[in-house]
């Protein structure tokens, strides 16, 4: 399985590593949900991190985030350049924050009855040095500081285009909107690194559009090294200099775009096992003759099953498209015991 | 797929007109209702069984003009609540309240100077309310200084731990236990010795002014120390856990350790507060319920004022982080359990605080004076006034307690001076009350528009109304 090509071209960064990650395995019980798995994100480059659904992706985020131990392998962070490296691994999820790493969710995890404003307030306000007695008894140092971080909110919110819906409530954002607050939310806290969680799950093409770009404006204009769970493959294709590729809690791949497009393991994990796989693959080259070949395929099947449910992603790509099926008659279930009741009363009998 | 739906519901349909009459859930429902008025027509029933006559409750109760009574009585409820359920509970409420939301939205009450003008009325009118109506009845001086002024401080603090951490803390009166026993000791009324003479034993004899911060810093040592190890547990784990923390303080104070609680039989005459500085020299005396009215009503200030700044400020805000959603707070770098800790100390301190005042009022205390009840009760008052709103809070607390010594011994212009209702039942009848409003309005009488918010998403399937469930991406171990 393990085919990894070594050889790596140069990306947009500067080839030191910012956070790496070496050997780590996390098992639930029976379940390797990580197996040995080394990542290594270098400075200012926009890492993706892609595979099938259950690959251990996002077990991979809650390892580097500290919300999972994992069992073996070490973490570590080198906040600046030539600083000390820092291990990450069974730190706190806030200290891991503190730190400079911070991330997002794959499902939003706003505070759903603050406002828009508040929510990026709460992360900046982590940076504020002031106590509940200071807070109880108004002194003016206090004042200033959430002044301060009031204005960096704002400031946050403006970049990542939410600027004029500070006041409104979190839970009332569209779903494009909510990701950006999310993002927004993760930058207040000044972070080196970026984690992003399938920042364009549930979201329309262009709504895609403008997080490609948001993305590669935090990479460059913030200066912060971006590591990225995605499976929209145009996104991941325009904006990350180097991928990862994981399957079955396996790093099978690692390099840049066109080296990770054509990787045969890569290929055989995404459409299954053998020549049929190869074959249309091998069509499809020929038909369009371009490189995209594979992860356009793998787009295609993987956008549409999430669109319609936007379920996490936790099983394989079959037994989703299953699990949409099952909730499809559930709901028509559903629809019919509602109907019965809004008639004239419920009776069990009667719907039997 | 849409055809098989309504063909499906037509044949529910077809099937139901061939029912028996008696199969409509209507008829079930009357006859709850009816069941329900029989057994209120034995339940409230002044005549008691007697040995000679076994069928004499029920003769007394049913087979007369009061069992006609109730059963028709029983029928206008149920005509009422049908008419009601058809048309449309919610609408009726919605547009019952329609005028208080218009008027909540107006511009002139949104200005914060109305807002300030409002607050410094409602002081005037608290600071004045002795002198007025039947507040000038000693018995409702009393009630004042002894229940409203000490409950309200109590359920500010069980406010900050329930209604914006969001932490269920069932043992809220252990806290004031031990402000109150600390009170004692340091008035010099315990621990009583051998002789039983308290005058001749304990070290120390302080004013009590000084109990406040030494009962404060008591108590918020004693709310890490419960903290600390138990509020990694959420919701239900830590209310059961608070509820052993009130019964271990209790049985602690009523097995007297080395003579420093007195057993069951408390503390007695404890020293009043006394004010004697720069020759100014005054005295809070047992006799008149007013000074300790006004000082309630200070200190009571001074908290709103404290905590109205918490909740605007970074410690509120990440409080409601942490009860939305702890896994985002962290990763927002948000240092959970500190915040936790410190919503506890809080609201011990408080509790502490209230718990100083109250044993200053009352001069004696014993462990009976802290039942679990007691506990619940404040966290009724918080639920009721509306969680995390600290309008709402002030205002249910003293409803709340004012409402029992008012059934209990009302002015003689009601009910011509005698106890509406049989004293035994006021626990019932508060516990209809409380029944009845969250019912209809679960968000409390003056709900935060945070909590107000979370309620309305968790009816709506988003998010959770409070922190009883964990979120459902866990943290693995």
């Amino acid at each position: 399985m393990t085919t990894s090509t070594q050889t790596v071209p140069a990306g947009t960064g500067t080839g030191e590593p910012v956070l790496r990650a070496q050997g780590v395995t996390l098992r639930f019980g029976g379940l390797t949900s990580l197996d040995d798995v080394s990542v290594e994100l270098r400075r200012g480059e926009i890492l993706a991190v892609i595979g099938p659904n259950g690959a251990g992706k996002t077990s991979l985020f809650n390892c580097l985030t500290g919300v999972y131990l994992p069992q073996e392998g070490g973490i570590e962070f080198q906040a600046e350049p030539g600083g000390s490296w820092l291990s990450l691994r069974g730190r706190k999820p806030h200290l891991v924050n503190r730190a400079g790493v911070s991330r997002t969710f794959q499902n939003i995890r706003l505070f759903n009855a603050l406002t828009v404003l508040e929510n990026v307030q709460i992360a900046a306000e982590t940076r504020v040095a002031s106590g509940p007695v200071g807070i109880m008894l108004g002194l003016p140092g206090n004042n200033k500081a959430a002044r301060a971080a009031r204005h960096h909110s704002r400031e946050m919110l403006d970049f990542v285009g939410l600027r004029g819906k500070e006041s409104l409530i979190a839970s009332g954002l569209s779903y494009g909107d909510q990701r950006r607050l999310e993002i927004a939310r993760a930058l207040a806290s000044d972070p080196k690194v970026l984690l992003l969680d399938e920042p364009a799950a549930g979201t329309n093409p262009s709504e895609k559009l403008g997080l490609a770009q948001l993305i590669q404006r935090i990479n460059t204009e913030l200066g912060i090294s971006i590591l990225l769970i995605e499976h929209d493959m145009r996104l991941v294709m325009s904006v990350a200099s180097r991928i990862t590729v994981l399957n079955f809690g396996k790093v099978i791949a690692s390099g840049s775009p066109a080296e990770v497009q054509q990787n045969p393991a890569v290929i055989e994990a995404y459409l299954g096992s053998g020549a049929v796989a190869e074959e249309s693959v091998e069509a499809e080259a020929e038909a369009e003759a371009e490189a995209e070949t594979v992860t356009d395929v793998v787009t295609e099947t993987v956008t549409e099953t999430e669109t319609v449910t936007e379920v996490d992603t936790v099983t394989d790509v079959v037994t989703e498209t299953d699990v949409v099926e099952t909730e499809a008659v559930e709901t028509e279930t559903e629809a019919v015991e509602t109907d019965t009741v809004a008639g004239t009363d419920a009776d069990e009998e009667g719907s039997k | 797929m849409t055809t098989s739906i309504s063909e499906l519901s037509a044949q529910v349909r077809r099937l139901r007109k061939h029912d028996a009459w008696y199969k409509n859930p209507l008829w079930g429902r009357l006859a709850v209702i009816e069941c329900l008025a029989l057994v209120l027509s034995i339940m409230t029933n002044e005549t008691q069984g007697s040995p000679s006559d076994y069928t004499l409750l029920f003769k007394d109760s049913w087979f007369c003009v009061r069992g006609v009574q109730f059963l028709v009585a029983g029928a206008i409820v149920f005509v009422i609540a049908e008419v009601w359920r058809a048309r449309g509970l919610s609408r009726i409420a919605a547009q019952a309240t329609q005028p208080v939301r218009d008027l909540r939205r107006n511009k002139v009450l949104t200005n914060p100077w109305t807002k300030r003008g409002v607050l410094l009325a409602v002081t005037v009118i608290a600071v004045l309310l002795p002198l007025m109506g039947m507040f000038t009845l000693p018995y409702f001086q009393s009630v004042l200084a002894g229940q409203v002024g000490v409950y309200v401080l109590a359920a500010l603090g069980l406010n900050v731990v329930v209604g914006w951490a969001g932490l269920l803390d069932l043992g809220y009166i252990a806290f004031f236990a031990i402000g109150a026993y600390t009170t004692a000791i340091l008035s010099g009324k315990l621990p009583v010795g051998d002789d039983g003479n308290p005058e001749l034993h304990p070290p120390i004899h302080l004013n009590l002014f000084f109990a406040f911060p030494i009962a404060v810093l008591l108590t918020m040592v004693a709310g890490l120390i419960l903290g600390a190890p138990t509020l990694r547990l959420r919701g239900d784990y830590l209310a059961i856990v608070t509820l052993g923390f009130h019964e271990i303080v209790l049985n602690v104070a009523k097995n007297d350790p080395r003579g420093l609680t007195n057993g069951s039989l408390g503390a007695t005459s404890i020293s009043t507060f006394r004010f004697n500085l720069f020759g100014v020299h005054y005295d809070w005396r047992t006799n008149d319920a007013k000074p300790y009215w006004y000082l309630a009503i200070g200190i009571i200030i001074v908290v709103v004022f404290a905590f109205r700044r918490l909740e605007h400020s970074k410690v509120g805000r990440s409080w409601t982080a942490i009860r939305e959603d702890e896994v985002a707070a962290a990763a927002s770098g948000v240092p959970t359990v500190k915040y936790k800790l410190m919503a506890f100390a809080i609201g011990a301190s408080t509790s502490g605080f209230a718990g100083v005042l109250a044993t200053a009022k009352i001069t004696a205390i014993t462990p009976d004076n802290f039942p679990l009840t007691l506990s619940i009760f404040v966290l009724a008052y918080v639920i009721f006034g509306g969680m995390g709103s600290i309008t709402g809070v002030i205002v249910g607390a003293s409803l709340m307690t004012f409402l029992p010594a008012f059934l209990q011994g009302p002015p003689s212009w009601f009910n011509s001076g005698h106890p509406v209702v049989n004293v035994n039942d006021i626990p019932m009848w508060i516990g209809g009350v409380l029944l009845v409003m969250m019912i209809f309005r679960p968000q409390g009488l003056i709900p935060s528009k945070r909590r107000a918010q979370e309620l309305s998403q968790a009816e709506h399937g988003v998010g959770d109304a409070d922190a009883m469930t964990s979120p459902a991406e866990g943290v693995a171990q």
